[in-house]
């Protein structure tokens, strides 16, 4: 299972909508209970810096990368995974998005549909490099504080 | 010592390690003792030939080794080595792809096989194929890659349809005849379905025109006849990274194998250079025109050339890669041939020589051999016949097409030629005819090199334009 609380969840799907018709991309951190569940407590958004066509691919840049890395150490957290969108297709990974995971990583797609936020769904390697579904429980309403 | 920074996702292969201390001298020797202290990190360091990983970006402080010297970059003992794995990924090209209800009646049958389903339909429809060459190959090659749906299909030809190709090469009918085989190739795959687009190249494939042609396209199929052109695709595509499903025929027997191919796991297969290093020498390995073929026989190569195309675009089953299928019809024996990688490979080897394309015909010595032969036209034969000129007239043609129609020649087979050179004229003019002008260029050039004649002309077009010329009633 992995659970978003609901500051990463906001900020992500925000990033989602607004980068679209591109893809967006961003580091997800938190941590990993011993028996596997995780929890993710903070999100760095970055660049796609795929030269050409941001509408079907995304690469981050590998300053970027080191910067997530550092920013995980700084803070005590586990760099967790990383969370991209699909504008108009559904959150299931591509073959492009098997040929470049890494294990261990939880790959986050989030489905854009017109610009609306369609479905999220969580991915992982197994040790056969396939892709295995992690479950996303639901994600409790953001509290917002009376101004 | 150096210190290698592990990222997040490889530390489960380094007891949850993220930095190591390494004495090595360069980066790939850190990489080196890394993979032989921690085995399982190794595959995802190093790929099987021993070289970094693709999806791997290697810093040593803040500089990409790929602006140094790659795995040669020195590591000073101070240094700080980052592995980075590369974060990229997308959409599938064959994700959006719809079809309408004549499509979906038209590829049910794919559809219903389950390990195909509407998916494999899918890439199938997004697919880019280029067929070169639409001769006895490419005929049923594209006409089962157009009935299967593939959705953008190029071809290479620069010939025309003749009459002698109709007997293999099942594209064109009679009425084809006389028309640039692109042409005729895309109204006959239009007509079987409408629902693809045919991109033509009327040109014949060269080492200035093939990156630009291939760049467009997802998977290559050739079905060409010639070995410049075939080690000239093999090398457009390795540069380009394209897949290269082939074949050849050969009078009674065919190959297919698939190379340059990249398994889903990240392994990339052989090419044409590591299973033919080099080209056999020139005029060895006749040509169809030249040594014939069974007509039947393209149509089975070319049919599985077709079945291990749609298995590379579609990912089902595991395409003939690293392996070389062999089919004799005289025995109706098969065999299946590995084929490894080499590391003398020009191309993908461990000192690869060959960046760009080079000069083919050359590279296998057929511009050597293909010095010219004085010539003779038909007009300019008539003229000697009236001036009542003396000359000597040879056909080197077989007994039977001598006996089906001949112009009076005295016939001495193309195989025959050296042991009766004694026939040929020394003094007087002598012209040498065959069917086309192949072989009587070829007998010319025998009779040159090893008898020093200098007194032999080559009747151009042969028989046939001299019928054209005479009787246009029997040339056709």
């Amino acid at each position: 299972m992995i659970h978003f609380s609901p500051n990463v969840y906001e900020r992500m799907l925000a990033d989602a909508r607004q980068t679209f018709p591109d893809e967006c991309c961003g580091f997800l951190f938190g941590t990993e209970t011993a028996d596997g569940d995780r929890y993710l407590t903070d999100i760095l958004v970055v660049d796609n810096a795929k030269e050409g066509d941001k509408r079907r691919r995304f690469e981050i840049a590998p300053q970027d990368y080191l910067a997530a890395e550092r920013y995980a150490d700084e803070r005590g957290l586990t760099l967790l995974g990383v969370y991209h969108s699909h504008p108009n297709h559904p959150a299931i990974p591509s073959e492009h998005d098997r040929q470049a995971a890494q294990p261990f990583f939880s790959y986050v797609i989030v489905s854009v549909l017109d610009g609306y936020i369609g479905r999220v769904r969580s991915w992982r390697l197994n040790d056969d490099g396939q892709f295995e579904e992690e479950a996303i429980p639901p994600v409790p309403a953001k509290l917002v504080w009376p101004q | 010592m150096a210190t290698v920074i592990i990222p997040t996702p490889l530390r489960k292969f380094t007891q949850n390690a993220s930095k190591l201390q390494v004495e090595a001298a360069t980066v790939g020797e850190a990489l080196q003792h890394l993979a032989a202290e921690y085995p399982d990190l190794k595959k995802h360091l190093l790929d099987e030939q021993g070289q970094i990983r693709s999806f791997l970006n290697l810093f040593v402080g803040e500089h990409d080794v790929r602006d140094l010297q790659w795995a040669d970059t020195p590591l000073p003992a101070d240094a700080t080595l980052s592995i980075v794995p590369a974060i990229a990924g997308g959409i599938s090209d064959w994700a959006n792809v719809t079809f309408s209800k004549e499509e979906l009646a038209r590829y049910n049958r794919h559809i219903i096989i389950p390990e195909f389903g509407i998916e494999g339909q899918q890439k199938l429809k997004a697919a880019r194929v280029l067929v070169i060459g639409s001769g006895g190959l490419g005929s049923p090659l594209l006409l089962y890659l157009a009935a299967a749906g593939v959705g953008t299909i190029g071809i290479v030809d620069f010939d025309r349809v003749d009459a002698s190709n109709l007997q293999r090469q099942v594209l064109f009918g009679v009425d084809a005849v006389g028309q640039p085989k692109v042409d005729a190739a895309r109204q006959r795959l239009e007509a079987l379905n409408p629902h693809i687009r045919i991109v033509t190249y009327d040109a014949l494939l060269n080492s200035r025109n093939a990156l630009d042609i291939i760049r467009d396209y997802d998977v290559v199929a050739d079905g060409t006849d010639n070995f410049p052109t075939r080690y000239l695709v093999n090398d457009a595509c390795v540069l380009l990274g394209k897949p290269n499903v082939y074949a050849s025929i050969f009078q009674f027997e065919g190959q297919v194998s698939v190379f340059n191919y990249r398994h889903p796991n990240g392994e990339l297969g052989p090419n044409y250079r590591d299973l033919y290093p080099t080209p056999p020498p020139p005029g060895l390995v006749p040509s169809c025109a030249e040594g014939g073929v069974l007509g039947v026989l393209p149509g089975i190569i070319g049919s599985m050339q077709a079945c291990e195309v749609i298995k590379v675009i579609t990912g089902v089953g595991e395409p003939l890669s690293g392996r070389l299928f062999f089919f004799d019809a005289l025995s109706f024996e098969t065999r299946i041939f590995r084929v490894r990688r080499r590391a003398d490979n020009p191309l993908t080897g461990e000192q690869p020589t060959i960046t760009q394309l080079i000069d083919y015909e050359q590279f296998c010595g057929v511009k050597v051999v293909e010095r010219p032969v004085r010539e003779i036209t038909v007009q300019e034969l008539l003229q000697w016949q009236a001036e009542g000129r003396v000359f000597q007239l040879v056909d080197v043609r077989e007994p039977h097409e001598y006996e089906a129609a001949n112009i009076g020649a005295e016939l001495i087979p193309l195989g025959t030629v050296s042991e009766n050179a004694h026939r040929f004229s020394r003094e007087a003019p002598v012209v040498v005819h065959c069917r086309s002008g192949v072989r009587s260029a070829k007998a010319i050039r025998e009779l040159e090199e090893r008898f020093g004649f200098d007194n032999l002309f080559n009747l151009k077009g042969g028989i046939l334009a001299y019928l054209e010329e005479v009787k246009p009633e029997l040339a056709g």
